[in-house]
């Protein structure tokens, strides 16, 4: 249940944020230094740091139940048990990757 | 297309439909999501794999066929696939014909549009436009 409806959240947050923010990205380094300046500096401010982890954790919150979801369209792990484990390791296992990913940003960042 | 011959659920409705579309759009998104999991995870390794993250070192990376390349099908799957699943979310929740219409057709035009302005700017960062 929290699974599914974690995966619609985060799948519409990638589609707005993630996409809006891959491509103002991608066009400031095609327009110069300046405006790669300017993403940065709104990349690095603390509402910018949130969203950017924000969009982080969608990312791999998506991607774990959307692997779940891929092994349940095979009709595989249905099972009250299993079903639900892998729905709790989702959840596990993206906030250990985005932690794990901006421990490591971070640190070479200093 | 296969027509109502298979026995799984998915080979019975492929090419069914007025249009013969069948179960298409819900096969896409699967394939295209099998897709993002390979770009996505290049993206972020690529990421954290580079020296620094100024815009001089981003636009070596991207103007190495390594870099362009790949983020050329990010931009055009990564689009198609937040197309599609944000059509499923529009058709659950939006239920009055006319505002799911208008909803779909907004998130088109924003999908075509970001879509063609990311690749725009890759194409001058990787066709080597800006300095």
């Amino acid at each position: 249940m929290a699974a599914s409806i974690f995966h619609r959240a985060s799948g519409v947050a990638l589609s707005i944020g993630g996409l809006g923010v891959l491509t103002w990205w991608l066009y400031a380094i095609a327009t110069g230094a300046d405006a790669y300046a300017t993403f940065t500096k709104a990349a690095m401010h603390p509402i910018g740091l949130i969203v950017l982890v924000g969009i982080s954790w969608s990312f791999f919150q998506h991607l774990l139940t959307g692997i779940r979801h891929l092994v349940m369209d095979t009709g595989a792990a249905f099972e009250l048990g299993i079903n639900k484990t892998s729905a709790v390791l989702t959840f596990v296992g993206s906030v250990v990757l985005t932690a794990a990913i901006w421990f490591y940003l971070l640190g070479v960042a200093k | 297309m296969s027509v109502g011959k298979s026995s799984t659920p998915l080979g019975k409705v492929r090419g069914l439909g007025s249009a013969r579309h069948g179960g298409e759009h819900w096969l896409t998104e699967r394939v295209t999501s099998i897709a993002l999991l390979l770009l996505g995870t290049w993206l972020i390794a690529s990421l954290l794999l580079l020296p620094k993250l100024d815009q001089r070192t981003m636009v070596e990376w991207l103007r190495a066929p390594s870099g362009a390349v790949p983020m050329a099908l990010l931009i055009i799957v990564g689009f198609r696939h937040a197309l599609d699943g944000m059509k499923v979310v529009i058709d659950d929740y939006v239920h009055e014909e006319g505002s799911r219409f208008a909803w779909n057709t907004l998130m088109l035009f924003l999908a075509v549009g970001g879509a063609a302005l990311a690749f725009y700017s890759l194409a001058r960062i990787a066709f080597g436009a800006v300095a």
